[in-house]
């Protein structure tokens, strides 16, 4: 598993935390706008990345001793 | 000859030798060693079986052969599954062929069994060995043939739930004697380039710009022979070994192939296989929308409190400090009170104190005036009693010669001598008349 999935993950999960415990009403003031920094980095951060990899759909094929990839096409 | 006894053609008796091989033998196992084997142009297989003594013809159609798992050839032993029939053209005994096996490897269900418990008791199936999906893979690599139904699924529906995500097929042969050993290189292949461009993030490979998070492994359905590559130890190896989390996606709900437990997670078909592979896009995007409105609101929640708060914060603030104020004021004036109240007072007490003063002064000046003059009397009444004349007071009286020596002995002096006395009051002279 890539190191950048694990974030996604691992982010996603801090920001539900985040969130959770500010709406708990049990914050202080000065902890809630750092949670709300904190969160807002990483919404920024998990919307990032699901929108940063582009579309790419490749198929191995032997090219003389190795392989290579070239663009699939599903037969209909 | 009988008039009633039936003639036969050739025709005929060779149809009724083959019913009666047929009813009478039907559909049975039969093991021995392949031996003359012909692939014919056409696509079927003929050779024959035989044991140390005895032979029999086979024949294969492509339809049966395409379906063998391994590759016959003369001399090894097999186990086949035909038809005791006859070639009426030639009035031929013949077997024809619908299934063949190795001999010695026990039937599907038995290698499958094996192998199972072989790899169970390795502990290949343990849940602690699975490894957890990535929950937003990037790059997905998919593991089946690229022809069929499989793979169209696979990509439509990774497509249709995450739109930008990078896929790289790597086709194999799923089904035949070479489709395990493929399979299990493709596994492995895929895994290597992921290391590489684990190990070389900056070296932008042309086949892998980005590790692979995920496999797909799998086909379409069959029957269990098209299905076999996925029952075999090869393809569970390479599974096991795959540092890249795997989804094994064989067949349909109810076929369970070796893959399926090994895999890190079994998926009933290759479509749901997709499904569980991601997320569906949109959807994340939603909860990340939902994330952020929360996150603000609950901010903004609080400061709407806090700020309907301030009035009343204020409010009690003033008073408290107006309270407070008041309090400290009122203790100054008192203290201010009570301190000219002291100082008038010591002054009046001071002042009170003052002809009592004046007076036990004069008083003690008084007797200390008195207390003098009598010490002064009583002095000199002791002065006065210590002086000789004090003694002449008191009745003595002193003698002294002319000279005015003081006469203590009587024989100082003699008759006729002059002797002066004095008496407290004045004093004479007189002559000695004797002596005695």
């Amino acid at each position: 598993m890539s190191e950048k999935t694990i974030d996604f993950e691992k982010s996603l999960e801090r920001l539900e935390t985040l969130v959770n415990e500010m709406e708990n009403d049990e914050l202080a003031l000065e902890e809630m706008i750092k949670h709300f920094e904190e969160g807002s980095k990483l919404v920024a951060l998990c919307s990032k990345k699901l929108t940063e990899v582009e579309q790419k759909i490749e198929k191995l094929v032997k090219k003389g001793d190795g392989l290579s990839t070239e663009a699939f096409e599903a037969a209909d | 000859m009988d008039e009633n006894c039936k003639i036969y053609s050739v025709t005929e008796l060779n149809r009724i030798a083959r019913m009666t091989l047929e009813n009478g033998i039907g559909e049975v196992w039969v093991e021995g060693e392949i031996s003359r084997l012909t692939r014919h142009a056409s696509g079927h297989w003929y050779f024959t079986l035989k044991d140390e003594a005895a032979a029999v013809s086979c024949a294969m159609f492509k339809q049966n052969n395409a379906m063998v798992l391994f590759h016959p050839k003369d001399g090894i032993k097999v186990r086949v599954l035909g038809q005791a029939s006859l070639y009426e053209a030639r009035g031929n005994y013949q077997l024809i062929a619908h299934k063949m096996e190795e001999a010695g490897k026990g039937d599907l269900q038995e290698q499958f069994e094996k192998l199972k418990a072989k790899l169970a008791a390795e502990g290949l199936f343990d849940a602690d060995r699975k490894k957890p999906l990535p929950m937003l893979p990037r790059k997905i690599g998919v593991v089946t043939s690229p022809t069929g139904a499989a793979v169209r699924d696979i990509i439509n529906v990774l497509t249709r739930r995450f739109p930008n995500l990078e896929i790289l097929l790597a086709p194999v042969t799923v089904q035949g004697p070479t489709a395990a050993k493929s399979i299990a290189k493709a596994i492995r292949y895929l895994n290597k380039v992921t290391q590489a461009s684990r190990l070389h993030p900056d070296e932008r490979d042309a086949r892998a710009t980005l590790g692979i998070d995920l496999l797909i492994v799998g086909r379409g359905g069959g029957s269990l022979e098209d299905l076999w590559a996925f029952n075999e130890e090869v393809v569970a190896r390479a599974i096991a070994a795959s540092d890249i989390p795997v989804i094994s996606a064989v067949g349909h709900e109810i076929d369970f192939t070796i893959s399926d437990f090994v895999a890190d997670l079994r998926a009933p078909t290759p479509s749901a296989a997709a499904e569980l592979a991601v997320p569906v896009q949109s959807e994340l995007e939603n909860q990340m929308t939902r994330l952020a409105a929360r996150l603000g609101g609950s901010l903004r929640n609080r400061a709407l409190v806090l700020r309907e708060k301030i009035p009343g914060f204020r409010q009690s603030m003033n008073q408290s400090l107006r309270a407070g104020l008041q309090q400290r004021q009122q203790r100054i004036d008192e203290a201010a009170l009570r301190l000219t109240h002291e100082l008038k007072n010591s002054v009046t007490i001071q002042k009170q104190r003052l002809p009592s003063l004046q007076q036990s002064m004069r008083h003690a000046l008084d007797s200390a005036v008195k207390e003098n003059a009598q010490s002064v009397m009583r002095l000199k009444a002791q002065l006065r009693a210590l002086s000789p004349l004090g003694v002449l007071d008191r009745g003595y009286s002193l003698t002294e010669t002319a000279d005015g020596t003081v006469v203590r002995d009587a024989t100082a002096v003699k008759k006729g001598d002059r002797l002066k006395t004095r008496f407290a009051k004045g004093s004479v002279t007189s002559e000695i008349l004797s002596k005695e």
